[in-house]
């Protein structure tokens, strides 16, 4: 393994100082393309039913477990990919793809974060995300997933005493079976879709959490994905559970290094909201996009959805996608409990030859269910971005209610961007707004900015996140600078 | 301090300005009056920086400085302010908060300290005492949901807080009733001083009665025909413009 010093801010900013052009956009350097020297125990490539044998060995799960991966391993066999998406690219084989790399620890594995490899710390640092920081000054308590398996989670001791269970899950396969199983693919079933089924077949780690009856987690959790090994695919799955009254707020933040070959991420996340439950779920993906040739890049194949089970429930999900190659992905809501609500706001920028089809599915069951969906995507260079999302009243929703609000903004003459809603209404009583702009950065806005003294790319910015800003102020107050700032780096030269 | 000499200025390949010659010293009120499609409006676009203007000769410069050379934000920090014709909504940025980045620009270009929030609020509130503009409209969208009038008072508010040394007004008249204009107009009224020049662009005698200028221009055809002082204005609103250009097609 290569060491690549990171690429600093300095030398981004020097490179597009002068004469900004639109198709300079695409020139837009990842921050956060390094690699980490540390020795990976890794698979060889390829999949097959020893494969998934090997990885339930090395996490010492139980039988039941590995039936049921191989079980999802077997329908896998039987399923095609899904070629539906606005998206394209060349066809993925996977079995040229490593499924399992773990960072090689002791024995047991690290106690505490004194205990994890330095190298590990330091990359987190270099992202910006210093445990040791976070956990003195931010109060976040943080489950590390370097490649596949979880190195570090902090703060389990105030948690624990609340009773929240915040653990990797493999850890939780180990110490809460009964739970897990009791709750494991029953938002996601294993065949649901073809990235969902390989998931289960092959699942690394991601994390756990169960908030029990009443209790109102004492802090954001937050959960660091990194994609490191060279052609390993990240098949993290998250599961959330906010019993009767629990209250949780959940972000996971993503990034990878820089590589040529194009990874494959297929995560499963399932969240189950009880009577009275909230579970609020912010994503920050900044994985590697490629570069400006669409070379390399993460293919971002997602299955993210809420089962609102309980009466009164609420899940909102909010995405900040800047990052991945490819992104697939529709975070949804199947609100069966009556007056259960879900939300879904999102911001998803594409440039370079960056393609996103995103949105999401409410899926109305209960009676007087409502959903709300603000959907802002932001293309440029390159880049071509698609709205999908699905409004599903069922017979039974009496009263249901949806609003949906989906906006483009184009940057420069050579991006996309498309909506494809669909919508299903199977109930007269249920009410249903949708509203959607398309719009581009005024040359005319920008000079308004400018001849008050605003630089041009500072115009951009301050357009762009005022456009975002609806999905910026639901994301969690110190993640919405992190956003921000985010936002900022990725549109960098991006001036059209 | 502001020169412009033989000034041509061309639109998608056709010219608009076919020569101006300008010279605006401190302090000055001076007024550009024209029919439609004369070439007013480009002026003062080309002279804030608007993309889209191709400047095929004549130079305009600004205490002595190249203002062509400049990008747009630059001729701001050296003191030049435009305001729009069609003010421009920006949904989403706050007032306040694009005044604050362009007033704070504006000062660390000029080796001055940043203001803070506080000190910047406390600005804010009394500029918009100025053109009664209602304090609800600092935290709102830049012009997002604003009337005709409420635009054109938020322009004349930016050029308050921004303290331009050299102001074009692009028909801020138009649109406006007669109390808004009046109110507008006692704003410009407060910002005139010894230092700031002012150029208004307009059709009307109307906005002259209120904002009473120094000087008077008459521009047709991408070329200032005739130049004189407020009973100039008179004369075109009684004789309308074609007086002076028979005058000028005489005089070649």
């Amino acid at each position: 393994m290569s060491d690549v010093k990171p690429t600093t801010k300095q030398e981004i900013v020097s490179g597009i100082e002068s004469d900004i052009k639109p198709e300079e956009f695409a020139n837009q350097e990842y921050e956060a393309g390094f690699v980490t020297d540390i020795d990976a125990d890794t698979l060889p490539p390829g999949l097959n039913e020893d494969v998934i044998r090997h990885i339930s060995a090395k996490k010492d799960e139980p039988e039941w477990l590995l039936n049921w991966r191989l079980e999802a391993f077997r329908h896998w066999l039987t399923m095609t990919e899904p070629h539906w998406a606005h998206v394209q690219y060349p066809p993925i084989d996977f079995q040229s793809i490593s499924y399992y790399s773990a960072p090689k620890s002791k024995e047991d594995g690290p106690k505490s974060l004194d205990e994890v490899d330095p190298k590990l710390v330091e990359t987190y640092e270099k992202l910006g995300i210093p445990l040791r920081e976070q956990e003195m000054l931010a109060g976040v308590a943080v489950d590390a997933v370097f490649d596949s398996v979880s190195v570090a989670t902090t703060f389990k001791g105030k948690l624990k005493e609340a009773g929240v269970i915040f653990c990797p899950i493999s850890e939780a396969v180990r110490e809460y079976p009964e739970l897990v199983r009791q709750y494991l693919g029953t938002v996601v079933p294993t065949g649901d879709n073809f990235y969902a089924a390989l998931n289960s077949a092959v699942f690394t780690d991601g994390s756990f959490v169960y908030i029990p009856k009443g209790v109102r987690c004492p802090m954001e959790l937050s959960t660091y994905f990194r994609i490191n090994a060279m052609n390993t695919g990240q098949f993290e799955r998250t599961m959330i559970i906010a019993d009767e009254g629990a209250y949780v707020s959940y972000l996971e933040g993503c990034t990878a290094p820089q590589r040529d070959e194009n990874q494959l991420h297929a995560a499963v996340v399932e969240l189950v909201a009880m009577d009275d439950a909230q579970i609020k779920y912010s994503t920050v993906q900044n994985w590697y996009p490629g570069d400006e040739n669409g070379v390399g890049g993460i293919y971002n194949f997602v299955t993210k959805r809420a089962d609102c089970r309980g009466d009164r429930s609420k899940v909102s999900w909010t995405q900040v996608e800047t990052g991945s190659a490819i992104t697939w992905k529709y975070p949804s809501c199947v609100l069966r409990g009556d007056d259960s609500v879900g939300e879904f706001y999102s911001v998803a920028l594409t440039k370079m030859r960056q393609e996103a089809d995103t949105g999401t599915k409410m899926i109305h069951i209960g009676k007087r269910t409502k959903s709300t969906i603000v959907s802002k995507g932001i293309a440029a260079g390159h880049g071509n971005q698609s709205y999908r999302g699905l409004v599903n009243i069922g017979k039974g929703a009496d009263g249901a209610r949806n609003y949906t609000q989906c906006d483009s903004l184009l940057i420069g003459d050579s991006c996309g961007a498309h909506t494809f809603p669909y919508v299903v209404v199977k109930n007269q009583t249920a009410t249903m707004e949708h509203e959607a702009t398309t719009s581009k950065i005024g040359e005319d806005q920008l000079f308004y900015c400018q001849s008050r003294g605003i630089s041009e790319e500072d115009a951009v910015n301050m357009i762009v996140n005022g456009f975002c800003k609806d999905v910026f102020n639901e994301l969690p107050m110190e993640f919405a600078v992190e956003a921000n700032r985010l936002m900022e780096v990725s549109l960098e030269g991006a001036v059209g | 301090m502001l020169k412009i000499e033989n000034l041509h200025a061309s639109v998608a390949g056709k010219e608009i300005l076919k020569g101006i010659n300008l010279t605006i010293g401190a302090g000055e009120v001076h007024a550009i009056m024209g029919p439609n499609g004369s070439g007013k409006s480009t002026l003062a676009n080309v002279i804030a920086g608007r993309d889209g203007y191709e400047v095929t000769a004549g130079s305009v410069t600004y205490h002595g400085k190249d203002l062509l050379a400049m990008k747009p934000e630059e001729r701001a920090w050296e003191g030049v302010f435009l305001a729009f014709q069609y003010p421009v909504e920006i949904p989403g940025v706050n007032n306040t908060y694009m005044l604050k980045a362009g007033v704070n620009a504006k000062r660390k270009h000029q080796g001055e300290q940043e203001l803070d929030a506080m000190e910047f609020m406390q600005m804010i509130r009394e500029k918009a005492k100025l053109v009664e503009l209602d304090q609800s409209f600092l935290s709102r969208g830049v012009n997002e949901g604003f009337s005709g009038g409420e635009k054109k008072r938020n322009e004349i508010f930016q050029m308050a807080v921004l303290e331009p040394s050299l102001a074009l007004l692009d028909e801020t008249d138009s649109g406006l009733d007669i109390d808004a204009l009046r109110v507008v107009a006692q704003g410009v009224n407060a910002l005139r001083n010894a230092e700031r020049s002012i150029v208004m662009v307009t059709h009307y005698q109307r906005l002259l009665d209120y904002i009473e200028p120094d000087f008077v221009h008459v521009l047709a055809d991408g070329k200032i025909l005739k130049s004189g002082d407020k009973h100039l204005a008179m004369e075109l609103e009684e004789r309308g413009y074609d007086w002076v250009k028979d005058e000028a097609a005489a005089a070649v």
